[in-house]
């Protein structure tokens, strides 16, 4: 069984909601990304979500391409991020590593070669953004060959029939995305994506995370109540901004433990 | 070439095109694709199409003999299709018109674009000017620096200009925030790309809004000279001014197809824009096509005399053309794009885009080779106006 199943049936037999933190590796700098990880689950995380830094991230908003270009301002690359998952699993096995990012740097690596040394470092999912159903038949075999769970996001806009598509091909947990729009863009609607939910669920039976516009204990415990995972990005990517390298992993620390207090405030 | 059929159903020419957006884009363009689909088969969509064309931007353009530069060059004559004489200076408008009309269709009240130079923001500002849309042109902050007067003349048309801070601050950028900005906005936003890039059904909508271009040609060469040129030449950035030309003469094996690319610098020094030249497939904007990138996949910083040619990537039917060997791609250097842009200036008193400007400096090294019954057809995509800035700098002139 992989990982993340395994994360998400023992929150469902102890009742709870996963969160599921974002950070992009390398940023603010290599070296503070293993620390950061390690920080993300003594607060609480159960998936921890490592974006691959890209050139041009076409679906990120401001936050998060900030974040991409100070990482690979930094040097980051896949081959690091694949590194880094090393490290973490030196003294971590039991929190899921799930890598989002783009297409590129991973057909550049070529996506076999990909596939085989993502499972041997220890992921456990990957999220390609630009790569919609349509085009990730060979990616998601090549996944799933290799043990790991492609991750596939799903949109307000998404129909019935494309729903089901993803369905068809995704494992792991589906990812909605709250709000059109890029990453960290502004207001979540709980009521609009608790209307969509039952559509999402009636066509999968995955763990539905909901991400994009998440910022604090409060929006985290409403979306805790309708769905099964919380995605949190931009909010942890603007207070690593706001630290020092010294003070990032306490202020981190503080913050999703905070939206922990949040996700855990919905009881069964 | 008879059995030329691309794209596919899901917009694949061969292994490139394609759909790699994120969810979040996917019913637009699914909506872009069935409206186009019901536009196609609308007699009324093409028969506006065709008076704009008519009686807004001043088609069909002319063929050129240039007859004192073929002789001086001592080969192959060479015919030059004049595009520059469009109305806003460039072939840009053809793509633009459609598909500001196809936003209408769509019940869609504003219009966005990215641009580099700025011709195809200057289009867009002009289209939407002329049907009353609200408009918005994201321009790399770098860009915005270099063509000052595109700007102001897009502000004079109506449009807002947004610098884009972000990235190498040029047109990939400006073409990344515009996709931000449309799966922000979608509920009332049509995204007009300029070039044959970007997700399906965005190459072949621009390339059958830009075949207009070669369509006359077949017309008007055997009108001119009695049969079908030699050889097209034609520059390529993304790519549209090309596909324009290109695309109606595919069946015709004994024309050759030559895109010209930017070599810049020169390709050995890396600083130039020539990726189906030098780069390898991948994934940018939407589509897989030829790449300029680094070994980590990351996308590399171009570089161009001419900012309309300065971009990573190229439009995927290109890639597709070079592979299949139907078309044939070659770089042109800075240095040669300006030498063939100061002779078009004194020999036939045209002064054409930079753009254009690689796809003459390959004419010139191709004609002499050639015998004096042959014939070259160069697509003159756009006008030099726009660029004196950059011609006289080079010249150590400001103005």
């Amino acid at each position: 069984m992989s990982r993340i199943k395994s994360t998400f049936d023992r929150l469902a037999g102890e009742g709870r909601k996963a969160l599921i933190p974002f950070i992009t590796a390398g940023d603010p700098d290599v070296a503070l990304t293993l620390p950061l990880m390690h920080t993300l689950v003594e607060a609480g995380a159960d998936v921890i979500e490592l974006g691959v830094p890209f050139s041009d991230p076409m679906a990120d908003g401001p936050t998060i391409q900030r974040a991409s270009e100070r990482a690979l301002a930094k040097g980051m690359s896949l081959r690091k991020v694949l590194e880094l998952v090393i490290a973490f699993r030196a003294t971590d096995v039991k929190t899921p590593v799930v890598l989002m990012g783009y297409a590129n740097p991973i057909e550049a690596m070529g996506l076999e070669k990909f596939a085989a040394t993502a499972a041997q470092a220890g992921v456990d999912g990957v999220l390609v953004v630009d790569y919609p159903p349509e085009e990730a038949a060979t990616f998601g075999a090549a996944m799933k060959s290799n043990g790991m769970d492609p991750i596939f996001l799903l949109a307000p806009t998404s129909t019935a029939a494309r729903i089901a598509q993803v369905a068809e091909i995704a494992s792991g947990y589906v990812y909605y995305v709250s709000l059109a729009g890029v990453t960290g863009s502004g207001a979540l609607n709980v009521e609009a994506v608790a209307e969509r939910l039952p559509l999402i669920r009636e066509k999968t039976g995955l763990p539905v995370g909901v991400g994009f516009g998440i910022r604090d204990a409060a929006t985290a415990a409403r979306i805790a109540g309708i769905a099964d995972a919380v995605v949190v990005g931009s909010r942890i990517i603007e207070e690593i901004e706001k630290s020092t390298a010294e003070t990032a992993c306490a202020n981190v620390k503080a913050l999703v433990a905070d939206i922990r207090r949040g996700v855990d405030e919905v009881k069964p | 070439m008879s059995q030329y059929n691309f794209p596919d159903a899901k917009g694949h020419f061969g292994p490139y095109g394609g759909v790699f957006v994120a969810e979040t884009l996917f019913a637009a363009l699914e909506e872009l694709k069935a409206a186009y689909a019901a536009s196609q088969i609308d007699p009324a969509f093409r028969a506006e199409y065709e008076y704009e064309l008519k009686h807004f931007v001043g088609r069909p353009s002319p063929i050129y003999h240039a007859k004192r530069w073929s002789e001086m060059l001592g080969g192959a004559q060479i015919y030059l299709k004049r595009e520059d004489l469009n109305h806003t200076g460039a072939h840009k408008v053809n793509n633009c018109i459609g598909q500001a009309m196809l936003a209408r269709r769509m019940g869609k009240p504003r219009v966005i674009a990215e641009t580099g130079a700025g011709q195809h923001g200057v289009a867009t500002a002009t289209v939407a000017a002329r049907y009353g849309m609200e408009c918005v042109v994201y321009m790399g902050s770098e860009d915005v620096k270099r063509q000052a007067a595109n700007v102001y003349r897009m502000k004079l048309l109506g449009a807002t200009v947004v610098p884009v801070e972000s990235g190498s601050k040029t047109l990939k950028d400006a073409l990344n925030e515009a996709m931000r900005d449309w799966v922000t906005n979608i509920h009332n936003t049509f995204y007009i790309i300029g070039t044959v890039a970007g997700p399906h059904p965005y190459p072949m909508l621009v390339r059958d809004f830009q075949k207009i271009i070669g369509e006359e040609c077949l017309t008007q060469m055997p009108e001119m000279v009695g049969r079908q040129p030699d050889a097209v030449i034609a520059c390529v950035g993304g790519g549209s001014n090309a596909m324009g030309i290109f695309y109606p003469y595919i069946p015709f094996d004994n024309v050759r197809l030559i895109g010209v690319e930017a070599a810049g610098d020169g390709i050995e020094t890396g600083r130039h824009s020539a990726s189906l030249t030098a780069g390898v497939p991948g994934v940018l904007h939407g589509n897989r096509t030829y790449l300029l990138q680094n070994e980590d996949g990351q996308i590399i910083e171009t570089h161009s005399i001419s900012a309309g040619l300065d971009y990573p990537g190229v439009g995927p039917e290109h890639a597709w053309l070079k592979d299949i060997g139907r078309a044939e791609y070659q770089p042109v250097t800075d240095s040669e794009a300006l030498a063939a842009f100061h002779t078009l200036c004194r020999i036939e008193g045209i002064i054409p885009a930079l753009e254009s400007s690689h796809a003459l400096a390959y004419a010139a090294k191709l004609a002499p080779t050639m015998d004096k019954d042959k014939v070259l057809l160069v697509n003159l995509s756009g006008r030099g106006d726009k660029d004196m800035h950059t011609v006289a700098e080079k010249s150590g002139i400001t103005f």
